[in-house]
Parts: C-alpha cells; structure tokens; sequence
C-alpha cells in the first residue's frame, strides 16, 4: 500500500471565523471534598505548618498526607509535621497562565518550581511558585523556605503559602508577591 | 504464552490540521474507511472494534467513546474506549491486539481520533483539571508548566544547552516535510528554535508539537487470515505499558522508568536482549523535543545521558545508524494526541514493508518500535513491529 493522498481539510482563522458553529460556554461547579488526610493538611496549612503521614513498613514519610499506603498496601501509621522549608528539585521560568494566555510584557513571570520538602521522605515534592527572587539567581539544590499568608486571610489552602523564597544570611524585607494570577 | 500471533494488514490516516472542518465523527470515519480499503476489506468483516481518543474536555463531548462510534465504524458491534492520556495512541493498537491474540477474533479495526481545535481560548486550558484538584489545581498550573520542570531537571542532570535539544524538533520538522499528514513541517534552523517565543523558560514556543485535529486508524488480523490479505503482514511482536504514581511531584523526573518498564515488558516477549543494536527504526512519542531525548533513553536505546550528542552526530537521522521519528513525529505532523500515536505505528509498519516513499529508511529494517507517553509524567505504552 501506499499512504500519499490524505484527506480533511483545516480552515484558516478567516474562514474558521466566518462558519457557522454553534459554542457553550459551561457553568459547572464542583465541590470537591478533601478525605480525611488532606483535609487535616489543609487545617495545618491554615495553621502556618506542613504535615505528612508516616507508613511504618516503608519508612516513607509522605507529603501530600494519604491515609494508605499504595506500595505496601495498608493503612498509614501516624501524623508527622515536617518543615516549611526544602530545595528546589527544578523550576521553570513561565510567561504563560494556566490556559495558554500570554503573560503582559512588563509584568514578572510566574516561576513554579518542584520543591523537596525538609524532613519528608528523598524526593517527596511538592509543586509551587518560587518568589522574591530574580529568575537568573535560581538554582536547582538551592535552599528555600515558604511565606506563609497573614494567619487572618489563610483559608485552608496550598494558597496559604504564597510562594516559597530563597533562604538567605539575611533576609531583606518582604517584597512583591507573586505574579497575579487569573 | 499460549497467545495468537498477529498482524497489522491496513491502516489509514487523516491530514493533521488546526481546525478540522470536519466533526470528530468524519475524521474517525475518513481514517477507518482508508485503511478497510487498503486491505480490501468492508466494514462487515470487522468482528471488533477498539477507539483510542483522549481527554472528553478536548471537545467539551462526554462519552466521547460513545459520540465517536458510528464514525469508527462500532454500531452493533463490540466496540470499546481506552484511554491513558497521551498513551493512548499506542495503547489502542495494543488493547486491539488482545483482543486478536486471545482469540476472541480474527480482525479488529483500531482507531484513534483527536480534535482539539474545539477548545478555547486553546485547549491546554483543557488540563487544569488533570492536575490534582485540592493540592495542585489552585496554583493555577498548566501542562506546560510540568514539560519545563521536567526538562529542566533532564537538562540540568546531564548539562545540555536549549541547542543540544532543539536539535530534534530541526531533525523532525525537517522530516516531516515528506510526510502527507503533516501540519507544521518546516525547514529550520536551531536558532529559529531556540529564539522562538519563551513560553515557560526552558520551553520555547517551538519546542512544542502542535494542538491537532486528525485521525489514524489500522486493521489487525489472525495469522491465517493475515497470510489470506496480504503478502507483507507486520507481526506484534512485543507489547508493553506501565503506570507510575499520579503524586508526579514525588519522583525524579530526570528519567522515565514507566517507560522503561514497559519497554522491558514489550522486549521481553518479542525476544529482544539488546534493544540499542536490534530496534532498526522507532519513533518514541515527541510532544516536546526534550522528550524524544526523555524516550531514547527510557526505551533503552542508547545510555542515559547520551540521547543528545547521538542526535547531533547524525545517529537518530533517517539515514544515521538508528532512525528516530522518520514520520516527522509529533513535532512536525502534528499532535492529535491518540491519533499521533496510532500514527507512530503506522509510520513503523509502513518502513518494515518498505512502503514509507520518500521517508524510508534505508537497509530494509525488520523490526521496529513505537512508543507514546502521558497522564501526569506517568504513562509508557510500547509496541515492537517485525515483518
Ligand atoms: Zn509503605
């Protein structure tokens, strides 16, 4: 056989702007609950600490909490807070948002970055924004800590932690917040 | 293993395009009835059906399996979805060769179907929702975002630089430009790739495959009834998938070892011990250029680390020692996510009959492999081909 002739035809964006189509835009919301080990998370990050559940025959000490453990197969043992503070396992310096939109020239981008948290288990990761910081004084290994929100606006939230700034001899003051995010 | 041997015999494929005048229904439909007629067979000698398509968001259709199934030629008959991501592609040839291989049939039409132009703003607006909705999504993350992080970390394991990578999205946009299907083929330069657009630094603008709409579909037999239709059947040798944990953040993204698990597992039942001088042409899945580097190493095909030079010295090029992506892979025909995979496959059965025109490797390759990847940096589905 031979493959040379294919058919279906793409439109332009002129043409694609001139058909006929018929769209929705859906208002859907979901409510989604939290289970019992991230919902305790959620409690202590409102509380300004990070905490992990412990499985007992690994010996892994995991982050997000989960109430089993998927290797061993059983019930997690116990609750164990870790630290807010870890290293940066990698990042990426983002000029877009989350549905493909360009970041506005002059605004800063957003950096999420893979952070390793102290205490947890090797390589336990979290996802998260970096802050404070300038994009090119970023290194994989770097030591960093969370800035949590003011305990009065936290809401239980992987948000309560604005960003996570790198640890330094001393800190200057807190600066800019993270990029704004839609 | 007490498994039927069995074989590809036909296959069809769609132009990749943005913004597919055609409803997802009709590409399925043009991809299914090119490759009954390549093989001279009617819709009513296919016993059983099997549709890859990815995330129902993409089209904002549910059930989409179901939306799908006239158009992949499925009514009244046993018909069925899978899906694992960007996996899918591969893994649909592979669920249909079960479906051969126990017996439950003699031929079954396997289609794979993409249209991700129905989505806006763009439709990786779309994979918010496969990160994790309590830990993950309030960060606001996108897909590309993981790709970056992911990159980073490979790049930074093995020191490369943006040049070493791009590379491979030259190589494959290159390649490309011999290929029917193909959406974005281009003659490039690895400075035109690496001072594209920067959309998540490492990852730029021309780093990435396109979104796609399109279709692909093939025809898998029994033996004997692969011997009856066809002088040049194409064996499944060896298939292999395998799943890593959904917490992506908690596992060294330096190195896929889902994809070598399943590499193993495919090596193993065809019999091959040495899979860097045995494969004669792949075509691993390159979402992203970084991943075809990513893939080499998982599918054992050269050593960690080395994917990259081996591709600046010419190795990975459809005439160098070991072809990788002589289609124009994802790159350069575009990506429609299932449809690219089952286009892999295609490309990979087409070069061992020596059917591939202008694309053909040389030296009359007997055995090949396709490869594709996905959910959350998690999913590896390899299919080894012997003619
Ligand atoms: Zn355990």
């Amino acid at each position: 056989m031979k493959i040379d002739k294919v058919p279906v035809k793409g439109l332009s964006s002129k043409e694609y702007e001139k058909a006929l189509k018929i769209s929705w835009d859906p208002v859907l919301k979901y409510n989604w609950d939290n289970g019992k080990a991230i919902g305790r998370y959620l409690h202590e990050l409102k509380k300004g600490r990070i905490i992990a559940r412990v499985c007992d025959k690994c010996n892994r000490i995991m982050i997000p909490p989960r109430m089993f453990c998927e290797y061993c197969f059983r019930p997690t043992d116990r609750w164990q807070y870790v630290k807010d503070t870890g290293k940066v396992n990698t990042f990426a310096v983002s000029r877009v948002y989350w549905n493909a939109q360009r970041i506005p020239q002059g605004e800063p981008p957003i950096i999420p970055a893979v952070i390793e948290i102290d205490g947890a288990s090797e390589g336990m990761g979290l996802l998260h924004l970096l802050g404070n910081v300038e994009p090119e004084d970023i290194k994989i290994g770097m030591k960093v800590r969370a800035v949590w929100k003011p305990e009065n606006e936290r809401t239980g939230s992987i948000t309560d932690i604005l960003y996570f700034e790198p640890v330094r001899e001393k800190n200057p003051p807190k600066a800019k917040p993270a990029a704004k995010r839609r | 293993m007490g498994m039927r041997k069995v074989a590809i015999v036909g296959a069809g494929i769609t132009k990749f395009v943005r913004r597919a005048q055609e409803t997802g229904p009709e590409l399925a439909y043009q991809a299914s009835k090119m490759a009954l007629d390549s093989c001279g067979l009617k819709l009513k000698d296919i016993e059983m059906i099997t549709l890859g398509t990815a995330p129902d968001a993409f089209d904002g259709v549910h059930m989409k399996g179901e939306y799908l199934l006239g158009g992949a030629g499925g009514n009244k008959k046993p018909y069925i979805r899978n899906f694992v991501g960007g996996g899918t592609g591969v893994f649909a040839p592979i669920h249909g060769w079960m479906h051969v291989a126990s017996g439950m049939c003699d031929l079954c039409m396997v289609v794979c179907e993409e249209k991700m132009s129905s989505c806006h703003p763009h439709p990786q607006g779309a994979f918010l929702t496969i990160f994790d909705h309590t830990t993950e999504q309030p960060i606001k993350p996108t897909l590309i975002w993981i790709f970056a992080l992911e990159m980073k970390r490979y790049m930074e394991t093995y020191g490369l630089k943006p040049e070493d990578v791009a590379r491979v999205a030259v190589k494959n946009k290159k390649n490309a430009l011999d290929h029917p299907s193909a959406q974005v083929a281009e003659e490039l330069t690895v400075e035109d790739i690496v001072n594209s657009e920067v959309l998540a630094d490492p990852v730029h603008r021309l780093d990435i495959s396109p979104a796609s709409d399109g279709a692909a579909a093939v025809i898998l037999a029994s033996e004997h009834v692969a011997k009856r239709l066809t002088d040049k059947p194409v064996w499944i040798e060896g298939v292999g998938w395998n799943l890593d944990t959904a917490y992506w953040a908690t596992k060294d993204l330096y190195y896929p070892r889902y994809v070598e698990k399943a590499a193993r597992m495919a090596y193993d039942m065809a019999g091959i011990k040495e899979p860097h001088k045995e494969i004669q042409v792949a075509e691993p899945y390159d979402p992203f250029d970084y991943k075809e580097l990513h893939h080499m190493e998982g599918l054992l095909l050269c050593e960690r680390g080395e994917a990259a030079r081996l591709t600046a010295e010419g190795y990975t090029a459809r005439d160098g020692n070991l072809p990788i992506c002589p289609s124009g892979g994802a790159l350069g025909v575009g990506n429609p996510i299932a449809a690219t995979g089952l286009m892999k496959v295609i490309e990979i059965f087409l070069q061992l009959r020596g059917e591939a025109g202008k694309r053909q490797v040389p030296g009359n390759p007997r055995v090949g492999l396709a490869q594709a990847w996905g959910d959350l940096m998690q999913v590896g589905t390899v299919i080894v081909l012997k003619r």
